[in-house]
């Protein structure tokens, strides 16, 4: 997958189901900080990334990924 | 003890979302039944239902509030907001003060049934997401409610089949009484989506009278074919009374009564007039009234001709030859179950203020049981002073709550 599409597939996740504001996504953007996104948002996020990229996200892999950019980096990780 | 009084009430039902709104309704005897047709596709036997309005939450609430929310705990949020809003209670207030909350729920059957198909078909409990839980235990209303307001106070459900509305006011009236909370937001909620009814609608329990959805739910008429499922919420902010005067509130009603009782039957369906007397008798002595104090009786008839036929016993033997007019508004509602004792009470105190008692209904033949009962069979303007509202559930379960306007 490009990483445009990738992108444009979180993005629109992000605003569209865990209602982000569009101008604080961006590459440095901290998921919990700047995002305001929760623990229990996590727990959604598996849900809304095996809709929309196929796979199962291990809250083990997640440590570390605390970033836009970084969380995207571990999608296309997966997808290739 | 203290004396209670009731400061705040919100609705949301399918009679309307206001109260203004559901005072016409009442008034004017105007049905909120209708069709859901997607029931009959999903296997239901009836598509006749109580025809409640989503509530449009965003904007309203925080995402991260919004989420949790199963639907009768949408519902009571907007009949929670109201109450509070009547009462005066602000977000101040919310924070500077101990209010508890007790809201009658029985089920949650959406997000259960929901969460298993998913289960069934992913495998992987990873897969349900966060909300499930939230939605699905049958505290979800409290959990919500609690959670939204930042309420500290007495925090549980109850579960008391068609009377767990009116048992959650009861409760409440006790727990001020005795001097344990100052104000607690009580009422009950019912979820009305096709999932919830399904179970009941199983028991032939429901009218089939689908060519006239406005017509179908008749408590105590000869012609009823069975009751109509319904729901929504009703929210009403109990408060003691010296509290409720030194902080300035509007007082609405006075909660004088509560009365309870459980049939004792071998059948778990089966009513009993027995057990009805019981719980309204205690619910007078309790108020310190006898029957020719009541004005009017919001009878819990849900249109099933057992249910409707122990009550009318129950209720001529106590109140033949007394004054009190006798209605069950679900003649316009149907039965709004878990939520019935709490909308009820509300229904009732709306008349008490505008000065009228609701229509039973589509009573045009009564049953034999009924013949002697003082139904009115039209609204009724009159003085409203004194109120008994009957709640009775499966497996036996009894509520009767006594209110009355305000004496100084």
């Amino acid at each position: 997958m490009e990483r445009t599409e990738l992108e444009a597939k979180v993005r629109n996740f992000l605003i569209e189901d865990l209602e982000v504001e569009e101008e604080k996504i961006f590459p440095d953007a901290k998921l919990k900080e700047d995002m305001g996104i929760d623990s229990l948002d996590f727990v959604d996020i598996v849900v809304i990334v095996e809709r929309n990229f196929g796979f199962v996200i291990k809250p083990e892999e997640m440590a570390g990924v605390d970033t836009y950019s970084k969380f995207c980096d571990y999608i296309a990780t997966k997808v290739g | 003890m203290r004396r209670v009084v009731i400061t705040g009430m919100g609705i949301w039902s399918c009679l309307g979302t206001s109260i203004g709104e559901v005072r016409d309704s009442l008034f004017n005897g105007r049905s909120g039944i209708g069709l859901e047709e997607e029931r009959l596709s999903y296997g239901y036997q009836s598509a006749l239902t109580g025809i409640v309005k989503k509530p449009e939450l965003k904007g309203l609430l925080d995402r991260h509030l919004r989420r949790e929310l199963s639907e009768e705990a949408e519902y009571a949020f907007m009949a929670g907001s109201a109450a509070f809003k009547m009462a005066g209670v602000d977000e101040k207030y919310l924070t500077d003060n101990e209010i508890g909350c007790i809201f009658g729920n029985d089920s949650s059957a959406k997000p259960v049934i929901e969460s298993a198909r998913i289960m069934a078909e992913k495998h992987d409990t990873s897969l349900l997401g966060q909300s499930f839980i939230f939605q699905s235990m049958n505290s979800t209303v409290n959990m919500n409610i609690s959670t939204i307001f930042h309420l500290k106070g007495i925090n549980f459900s109850v579960s008391a089949a068609c009377a767990s509305g009116s048992h959650s006011v009861g409760l409440a009236y006790m727990f001020i009484r005795n001097g344990l909370q100052d104000m607690i937001l009580c009422g009950g909620a019912q979820e009305t989506n096709f999932y919830s009814m399904a179970a009941f609608d199983a028991l032939g329990a429901f009218s089939k009278n689908m060519k006239n959805p406005t017509g179908a739910s008749r408590p105590f008429d000869r012609d009823r074919d069975g009751l109509v499922p319904s729901g929504g919420a009703a929210a009403l902010v109990l408060e003691d009374y010296d509290h409720a005067v030194a902080r300035g509130a509007e007082i609405i009603a006075e909660v004088i009564g509560y009365g309870f009782s459980s049939n004792g039957t071998a059948v778990i369906s089966q009513p009993s007039d027995e057990g009805c007397i019981r719980a309204m008798q205690r619910a007078m002595d309790d108020a310190g009234v006898r029957a020719c104090d009541i004005d009017y009786i919001n009878a819990h008839a849900t249109s099933t001709r057992q249910g409707d036929m122990y009550e009318a016993m129950a209720i001529d033997k106590l109140f033949r030859g007394e004054h009190a007019l006798i209605s069950s508004t679900k003649g316009m509602t149907g039965h709004e179950c878990w939520m019935a004792g709490a909308s009820e009470l509300v229904y009732s105190m709306i008349m008490m203020q505008n000065g009228f008692v609701a229509p039973n209904l589509n009573i045009e033949n009564r049953d034999e049981y009924s013949e002697h009962l003082n139904l009115a069979e039209r609204t009724v303007e009159t003085e409203v002073n004194t109120v008994l509202s009957n709640s009775f559930g499966f497996g036996g379960t009894n509520s009767a709550l006594v209110i009355r306007k305000l004496k100084q």
